[in-house]
């Protein structure tokens, strides 16, 4: 297929309709309104369902009430609309049922502002419900690499039957780029007869299937947990993506960011390039699973002298590169936040300042 | 090699539109493209800006802060971005809403009645294409074939408004061929 010049928010709603949702439920938010106008539109034409909830807490719910029944869903939002879906997700992931949500990330906290921000790195990585559980996190540095995440993404939530996130900011979202949409990425039809409230007519079966959250036995709350558990040791197994920007080469300096802050330390990098000083990239394509293993040894290489995470944050990852870094290399932090992505020249200052 | 274009003035001037038209036609002709909106709390009448980068790779930081050329469709862009601009690069001035120029020596100025130039045309709705096709006839980012053809694809769904912005379209390529 031709490439088309589509906005992040656009993309990411014809990336779903491609991966065969057609159930999109959401509340409108700056900065990914537009993926609710483009799926108002496009729902209809292709037999699936658009509603717009009262709320996000009540999309939440619409969310886990088609995940339940086995259907292929999707919610968009923004910060603090995925703290008010945050119960849902939490209820989502403990009934075990598949569903992909959607944050095209906004300064925060509170109401914030309406700019592009990755302040809800905790949020999406450690938790935002309550419980314990994890999303399979992807976080896209562009509209193309949206795209191919969002497509995976149904068929990722649909393997480990729980919920899976897409952490983007306002810029992917925004921003137009070419895009293609790759036809290997559609889902298979999901196995879902095992364990959706499906009908028993229509699925043929005498099994009752019970979608739910209330485990009063602690036995079997512990089973469910252990359960849960068991494919997040899975995802750390098979799931984890990462990439590499100049670190075939002797790099004095690693950094670690991910999304839009990335491709902006990609031009920094270059810059630095030319003037003879190698710096590293290690990008995190997924945040949970994250790539300990990956920027462990990245971070050890002989001639690594220090490690940076660069954030559009207060500073949040960096306690995850810390902990894989095992106290082998000192881990500094830039992060700026409020809407003002750093320009490359800031980040050369900043690398500079370690060597 | 890296090009980046500003687009710049008021909401409801069409600069992302025609922002958009030139990141189509570098996409058209092979080059990875950006379109970066600053998409902040704007509304008609508000500033609305918008940044257009161009290259033969992948495209790194979308955050531009020295574009190598600007269009500006009012004065207020004009003197808010005006020494941002690379040396040598091309700042298309709107001459029907800017009586000031750039004071600067090192870039190349084209003046553009993009105003008066499109109601002369038929439209004052149709001043973004003028600017666009003189600007790029000026700067050669795109070859100008490809870019009439995506204007022409643009308005594809509202064919009575073709002509007039065909005729748009040719204006600004003249004006910018007698400066």
């Amino acid at each position: 297929m031709a490439k088309v010049l589509m906005k992040g928010n656009e993309a990411i709603g014809e990336a779903a309709i491609r991966a065969g949702c057609l159930n999109y439920f959401a509340y409108p938010i700056t900065p990914q309104s537009e993926v609710a106008e483009y799926l108002a539109k496009r729902m209809p034409e292709v037999g699936g369902v658009f509603l717009q909830g009262e709320s996000e807490v009540a999309v939440g719910y619409m969310i886990f009430g088609a995940a339940g029944c086995g259907e292929r869903v999707m919610t968009t939002s923004s910060s603090p609309g995925i703290s008010l879906m945050s119960e849902a997700l939490s209820y989502i992931a403990a009934a075990q049922c598949p569903a992909v949500f959607v944050n095209i990330m906004r300064g925060g906290p509170g109401l914030g502002g309406i700019l592009p921000s990755q302040g809800d790195y905790f949020q999406a990585v450690k938790g935002g419900g309550h419980g314990d559980y994890h999303l399979l996190v992807f976080a896209p540095d562009g509209v193309q690499e949206a795209v191919e995440m969002t497509m995976n993404a149904f068929t990722l939530a649909e393997k480990y039957r729980g919920p899976v996130m897409i952490l983007g900011d306002g810029m992917i979202g925004q921003m137009m780029e070419p895009v293609e949409f790759p036809d290997n990425l559609k889902s298979e039809p999901s196995n879902k007869d095992a364990w959706a409230t499906s009908g028993m007519d229509k699925r043929k079966s005498d099994k009752r299937n019970l979608v739910r959250s209330l485990f009063l036995d602690p036995t079997e709350l512990n089973a469910n947990n252990l359960a849960l558990k068991a494919k997040y040791v899975q995802m750390k197994k098979e799931e984890i993506l990462y990439e590499g920007y100049n670190t075939d080469l002797d790099y004095k300096v690693l950094i670690v960011s991910y999304g839009t802050m990335s491709r902006v330390c990609k031009t920094s990098i270059d810059m630095m390039k030319e003037e003879g000083i190698e710096v590293g990239l290690l990008r995190p394509r997924t945040l949970f699973p994250f790539p300990e293993e990956a920027i462990f040894k990245a971070a050890t290489r002989e001639s690594c002298k220090a490690v940076i995470s660069i954030e559009m944050s207060m500073g949040q990852m960096v306690e995850d590169v810390e902990r894989c870094v095992r106290g082998q290399r000192k881990v500094d932090f830039y992060g700026e936040c409020g809407g003002d992505i750093p320009t490359p020249e800031k980040i050369i200052e900043v690398v500079k300042g370690l060597l | 090699m890296q090009t980046e274009i500003k687009f710049a003035g008021f909401g409801g001037q069409g600069i992302l539109l025609s922002a958009k038209l030139l990141a189509y036609a570098a996409m058209k002709q092979g080059f990875f493209v950006a379109w970066v909106p600053s998409y902040g709390p704007e509304m008609r009448g508000g500033t609305a800006y918008c940044t257009v980068v161009i290259g033969d790779k992948r495209i790194g930081s979308p955050i531009i802060k020295n574009p190598t050329h600007l269009v500006a469709m009012n004065r207020p862009s004009l003197e808010k971005f005006a020494n941002d601009v690379k040396p040598g690069g091309v700042i298309m001035i709107n001459s029907s809403l800017i009586p000031t120029r750039s004071n600067r020596t090192d870039i190349i100025e084209l003046i553009v009645p993009a105003n008066d130039a499109a109601i002369k045309v038929g439209s004052v709705k149709c001043a973004n294409i003028i600017a666009l096709s003189a600007f790029a006839a000026k700067a050669k980012v795109v070859d100008m074939e490809v870019l009439r053809h995506c204007v022409m694809d643009e308005f594809s769904a509202k064919p009575k408004i073709i002509p007039l912005n065909m005729k748009a379209f040719d204006e600004g390529v003249d004006i910018a061929n007698k400066s």
